[in-house]
């Protein structure tokens, strides 16, 4: 194991995967020359050349669409959005295109590519630039999303995303790209469709994925110190989600806290609640919880930032709940 | 000078005569195609929505005669003339219309999702606009694996107001990637007239915005647009550079098979007028001229298209449905190197 930053983690699984299969190419704003707007692709531009390390104008549409056609025809490209934000201007392309061409095309042409970058709040952004689209592209058959909330995760989860014959949504986290995590030595992929046990536990269920992992760690922390044994599990995939991890993990603590930074309405969270509902009721011994952020914009003042996002203490407040602990 | 008719013209040699016929053929195919589409869509034989391609033949033609059979090809919505002169078979496109297994998509795309993965062609696109980058990119593949095929993009000419072919054709100048982009004007985006969407009415002006090579091009003549296609098709392949082709042609029938040929937005005397310049009968007439056709060769001709297109009306008719059980086949692909 050795230690490193999620955007370190990152940038090894990309250059692994560039010198392992020369198809895969990084496109996408500011990537080449400025080392990427986070970093991530930094060095890739020396090792790799401007053929594969490829800079664009800022034409999300355009070059998300160039992407989706080279790898209509054979290669595996891999589009960095600087932020999920501004993919919503590309979207018409992942929906429309990337996802479906498999389909329309009666199974005849494919489409294996990586849309990647940060999505979610980082701090006062504002409104336009603090979203969270996971539930979105996860509505849509043929899509994969993916949600990396460690160093070890985002680097075996990218790698299995750019081996992967599919298109995959895959978002990282602007606050997540410092953090540092253990990472096995060599090589290794982390499957698509894989949620895991970030802490085993016998009184709770917390879901959680991307950046409320850590969240929801931080309650199941405080919530030992009151004596509540919880356990969390990282969703990484939201599609196809691990049901039975979900499943399993609900059938022996009997409640669950469903935690995200998206928004309530429709969210990935509806999605687990209606899963855990419909398989195992008879398991519950109490209405399954959601922690969201708040159904607002994102204001822009530090106080009220704070107050719109999922933190520790409304999950604790929510696990509680469900506990029916004072 | 007498008044008579024009000279006779230079008789063609045997391999232009031949040329010719084959395109006279296509187009005549392309036209009994989709005026038999019309009769099966109006008998409930083929549902959602239909656009046919009546009257603009000789841009499908033309162009696609230029091209080698490793090329791509993506188009709108508009595309069954494209895909029979591509070389897929009248009987798939048919089936595919009428949702059959045997369609060239497997009946999962029906009049505006025709593929043909060996063909390279790429679709068959119903997003006006969208895949203009999508032919990019597969000209962007081109040139990343070293080759020297060419990516063609066929759109009308409403599509070139959207953003996604403003920011295709720059990257594509920028990049010097081997696409042509084939604007079709046929003067209406469904009822809205050139002159009510675009501040400019010369299309082809717009490849000045991207310091790329364009031309106007006269799309009822289907040895002019050979001869344009002929230009972009050694400039991509020869010097990977883009072109942007406007090519001049009119639909003779509604936008799709909601909208009345005239009547709303154009008048019954304007598809006249347009009509007196066919191209099917542009071309007979040349070759009337030269010599290469005569009465008997029409009427085998068309004969044989005749054929053809009730051939692939029974083939659509009689083939079977799409299996139930491929409702939920090829969403994701069955395979990959990591499979979930």
């Amino acid at each position: 194991m050795s230690v490193m930053t999620y955007r370190d983690a990152l940038n090894q699984a990309l250059r692994e995967e560039m010198l392992r299969d020369d198809r895969v190419f990084l496109m996408g704003e500011e990537v080449a020359e400025y080392d990427g707007a986070y970093k991530v692709s930094r060095g890739l531009l020396k090792e790799f050349g401007p053929k594969r390390i490829v800079d664009t104008p800022i034409a999300e549409l355009g070059f998300t669409g160039i992407g989706v056609g080279a790898a209509m025809v054979g290669l595996r490209p891999v589009i960095e959005m600087m932020t999920w934000n501004f993919a919503l201007l590309a979207i018409d392309e992942i929906v429309n295109t990337a996802a479906k061409i498999r389909y329309m095309s009666g199974g005849q042409i494919g489409c294996p590519i990586v849309f990647r970058g940060p999505g979610g709040a980082a701090l006062q952004l504002g409104a336009q630039h603090s979203q969270s689209f996971e539930s979105w592209y996860s509505h849509i058959p043929g899509l994969k999303v993916v949600m990396p909330a460690t160093p070890a995760d985002a680097k075996g989860l990218l790698k299995a995303a750019i081996r992967d014959d599919n298109p995959v949504v895959f978002i990282e986290g602007e606050m997540l790209y410092n953090n540092k995590g253990e990472v096995p030595e060599g090589e290794y992929l982390t499957p698509l469709g894989t949620a895991d046990i970030k802490r085993a536990g016998t009184d709770v269920t917390i879901v959680s994925h991307g950046k409320t992992v850590a969240v929801a760690l931080k309650a199941a922390e405080q919530l030992a110190a009151e004596g509540v044994n919880a356990e969390v599990i990282d969703l990484r995939t939201i599609r196809p989600l691990d049901t039975a991890t979900i499943l399993g993990s609900v059938s022996r603590t009997n409640r669950c806290v469903v935690v995200e930074e998206g928004w309530q309405f429709a969210g990935v969270g509806a999605q687990v609640v209606d899963l855990i509902q419909r398989e195992i009721f008879d398991a519950l011994d109490a209405p399954v919880l959601r922690v969201t952020g708040a159904d607002v914009p994102m204001p822009y003042n530090k106080h009220l930032e704070k107050a719109a996002k999922a933190d520790p203490a409304k999950v604790i407040a929510a696990a509680k709940q469900v506990l029916y602990l004072p | 000078m007498a008044a008579s008719t024009k000279p006779a013209r230079k008789p063609a040699s045997p391999d232009t005569a031949a040329l010719h016929r084959q395109y006279l053929r296509q187009m005549l195919l392309i036209r009994r195609f989709e005026e038999k589409t019309g009769e099966a869509y109006s008998l409930g034989k083929i549902g959602g929505f239909c656009h046919l391609y009546i009257g603009q033949e000789a841009v499908a033609v033309g162009s696609i005669a230029a091209l080698r059979p490793d090329d791509y090809i993506t188009s709108a919505y508009r595309e069954h003339g494209q895909a029979l002169t591509r070389g897929i078979t009248s009987r798939a496109v048919m089936a595919e219309l009428f949702g059959k297994a045997t369609g060239c998509s497997h009946g999962k795309g029906g009049s505006m999702h025709l593929f043909d993965a060996k063909l390279g062609f790429l679709g068959g696109h119903g997003i006006v606009g969208s895949h203009i980058p999508i032919a990019a990119g597969a000209a962007f593949a081109i040139k990343y694996k070293g080759g020297n095929q060419v990516s063609v993009c066929y759109f009308g000419e409403a599509a070139a107001n959207i953003g996604a072919f403003h920011e295709a054709l720059n990257m594509a100048s920028l990049w010097d990637l081997p696409a042509i982009f084939i604007c079709e004007n046929n003067g209406y985006g469904m009822g809205t007239a050139v002159a009510r969407a675009s501040a400019v009415q010369s299309l082809s002006t717009r490849g000045n915005a991207y310091d790329m090579p364009a031309e106007m091009v006269d799309g009822q003549d289907v040895l002019v647009v050979r001869e344009a296609m002929d230009r972009a098709v050694k400039r991509a392949r020869e010097e990977s550079k883009p072109t942007l082709l406007e090519i001049r042609t009119y639909r003779y029938v509604g936008h799709s098979m909601s909208d009345a040929a005239h009547g709303t937005y154009r008048t019954k005397d304007e598809v006249e007028e347009y009509r007196r310049r066919d191209p099917i009968k542009l071309l007979a007439d040349r070759m009337r001229g030269e010599g290469t056709l005569d009465d008997a060769g029409w009427e085998a001709l068309e004969a044989e298209v005749k054929a053809e297109v009730d051939d692939a009306y029974t083939f659509a008719e009689e083939s079977p449905e799409p299996d139930p059980s491929q409702l939920y086949a090829d969403v994701y692909a069955e395979s990959g190197e990591a499979k979930s």
